[in-house]
């Protein structure tokens, strides 16, 4: 730019600054539309809550829903699978790779005790019958297989890691827990995820 | 065009002078396809004119596969399977494009090799190494998203894990990949924008490779021994080198020609051979392939990815001074993208003055070893990630990190070189013989 003699200070010198700037901001506001189009469009937004109807799962089984484009597991659990995951928690609270409870709906540095873990249960059910999570794996995102694995609960047949029943790694390479999604119930029988 | 003397274009009737006088394209076409090319230049050469090959080809099946594809998640498989049933030849064209994209990726990586050991990358050709890393990076990308274009389960998957790559960038990676992807997952809306880059990324590279030529037009070709043409007079010049066409065009495209006949019958014989049968199922979001691998050319890098897991010394460190910033999956993400870049930064790591490894003696060992570390790595790339394929992916990964940023930088100062030939005259007559080199066309 310095063609012409110093022009330090000059009115040149200020109209140079602001066509400058002024072209700045302006090719900023071309762009920026042509980099946020690609973020996620309204119809997938809004598909970032949904209900379920878990009526029809019985103790012992489970479902399988998708939100987010990722499954989530709804699991309704047996009163021994229940007597079992509190005494997975006795035996190794202290020895589990995740210590924390990954769950959204509590505080991030909650303990990975079963009971931080299920959901509250509907009236007239036995507390810790419901628990909800994320079906993908913390290693390298595969989905795990449910009730398999040497703690009863899942496992991710990628790279070998097993989850108790209450969803916490054991053993294998993943190193987090199955992450609990924002999830409560709508009525008795109806869950809302997101 | 600077650079080595030779004859140029010179209009003879009206007609080529009127055109000369508005547009010397003519005379661009003639010095490009004149330029004179060192006369000793040996097979290793010809991998430029595959990797033309190459490209024109994708482009050009590429452009007729999408007139019978659909770019929908609901419909991309069935798409893909009417090109392969219904439409006339179809299945030949996706074969071609399938199996071109292995071709290429041959051609590329011993092109680069090739580069490697005669020291192509050194001054003054830095700019048209760095252009060709940028191009093999546009190559990566494309190919990864033509993968997932027939949304098949390892296209599915393999977007996946890839984009989650992004995920792993700390702070920032969950809102990247969300942006990447648009939406929570992989997606149509993450298929559409494969299906438009898949097509736009191919013209750039096309652009880059005008520009990749233009370099080495200007800086001139390496060759075999490492030493400049001599570009005093014209007529020096020539005694070290012959013009492009026709004598390297047709050596150019007879090793073409033997290629293709093994493409040809990798192609109608065993197209699905480098494929996954995995890839025949359609893309389900709530199922996991067992086992997840990216093509072949993927794999050395795919490799480096995995290798650094929580249990490497490195590894730690990194997370313990950044604060856990850095976590191994983090970390696995910048080997990977650090092992091209090693590459890259070649020419300024390697401190030789001598080009070629012809005349290295300790280098060349050094360098047959990162060729065995390069196969090496395409193995353990393809294995499960498990013991004792983790702590040779381990060894493995740090050798190639160590051949670029410590054994170039000290061989170029403890090694001491062979003597080289003075000319390329000299190098070509020792092989060749004086009356050859004399029967040369005075043309």
């Amino acid at each position: 730019m310095s063609h012409a003699e110093d022009h330090e200070g000059t009115r040149r010198d200020f109209l140079y600054y602001v066509a400058g700037g002024a072209g700045v901001v302006a090719t900023g506001a071309a762009v920026w539309p042509l980099i946020n189009q690609m973020n996620p469009s309204a119809d997938v937004q809004a598909l970032s809550s949904i209900r379920q109807d878990v009526s029809g799962v019985e103790p012992g089984t489970q479902l399988t829903v998708k939100w987010l484009g990722k499954p989530v597991f709804i699991r309704h659990r047996t009163g021994a699978e229940i007597q079992e995951a509190q005494q997975q928690d006795e035996e190794g609270l202290a020895a589990l790779p995740d210590p924390l409870a990954r769950n959204a709906n509590l505080n991030a540095d909650a303990p990975a005790t079963d009971a931080n873990r299920v959901m509250p249960s509907p009236e007239g059910e036995a507390p810790g019958a419901w628990i909800v999570q994320m079906g993908v794996c913390t290693h390298l995102g595969c989905v795990p297989l449910g009730d398999a694995g040497d703690f009863g609960g899942w496992f991710c047949p990628c790279h070998g890691s097993h989850y108790d029943l209450a969803g916490r790694i054991r053993k294998g390479p993943a190193p987090e827990n199955l992450p609990i999604p924002p999830v409560e119930w709508v009525d008795a029988t109806t869950i809302k995820l997101g | 065009m600077s650079g080595i003397p030779h004859d140029h274009y010179e209009p003879k009737t009206n007609g080529e002078k009127w055109l000369n006088s508005r547009l010397p394209i003519v005379g661009l076409l003639y010095d490009t396809l004149m330029i004179p090319t060192p006369k000793n230049l040996n097979w290793w050469w010809i991998w430029g004119i595959v990797l033309a090959f190459c490209l024109a080809l994708q482009i050009v099946t590429g452009i007729v596969l999408v007139m019978h594809y659909t770019p929908n998640e609901h419909l991309a498989f069935a798409s893909i399977e009417h090109i392969m049933r219904n439409v006339n030849g179809g299945y030949m064209l996706r074969y071609l494009h399938m199996n071109g994209a292995s071709l290429f990726f041959v051609a590329v990586y011993i092109h680069m090799f090739r580069g490697l050991y005669y020291g192509s990358y050194k001054a003054p050709r830095e700019i048209t190494w760095i252009i060709g890393m940028l191009i093999y990076l546009m190559m990566m990308g494309t190919a990864f998203m033509g993968y997932v274009l027939p949304w098949g389960q390892m296209s599915f998957w393999g977007a996946t894990v890839i984009t989650g790559l992004f995920g792993a960038i700390p702070f920032v990676g969950g809102a990247i990949e969300t942006w990447l992807l648009g939406g929570p997952a992989v997606s149509n809306a993450t298929l559409n924008r494969f299906f438009s880059l898949h097509y736009l990324l191919p013209f750039v590279i096309a652009a880059l490779v005008i520009v990749h030529i233009w370099a080495f037009h200007t800086t001139g070709n390496n060759n075999p021994t490492g030493v400049e043409v001599r570009r005093g007079s014209k007529a020096e010049a020539e005694k070290d080198t012959l013009p492009f066409w026709p004598y390297f065009v047709i050596k150019d495209l007879f090793a073409l020609a033997v290629i293709l006949v093994v493409f040809w019958a990798v192609v109608g014989f065993m197209p699905n051979y480098l494929g996954h049968p995995d890839n025949y199922i359609e893309a389900n979001p709530l199922v996991t392939p067992a086992h997840i691998v990216p093509e072949w050319y993927f794999l050395p890098f795919y490799a480096i990815l995995r290798a650094f897991t929580g249990e490497v010394w490195v590894v730690q460190i990194a997370s313990f001074v950044t604060g856990g910033i850095i976590d191994a999956k983090f970390f696995g993400v910048i080997a990977m993208f650090g092992a091209i870049l090693a590459m890259a930064l070649a020419p300024w790591l390697d401190t030789s003055t001598v080009r070629s490894g012809k005349y290295r003696p300790m280098f060349k060992w050094w360098f047959y070893l990162l060729i065995i570390d390069f196969f090496a790595l395409m193995w353990l790339g393809a294995m499960p990630a498990e013991e004792p394929y983790a702590t040779f992916s381990l060894i493995a990964s740090a050798y190639w990190f160590a051949y670029f940023f410590v054994i170039l930088p000290i061989l170029g100062v403890i090694e001491k070189p062979l003597a080289q030939p003075e000319t390329i005259e000299e190098d070509f007559n020792a092989h060749y013989g004086k009356a050859d080199a004399e029967a040369t066309p005075a043309e």
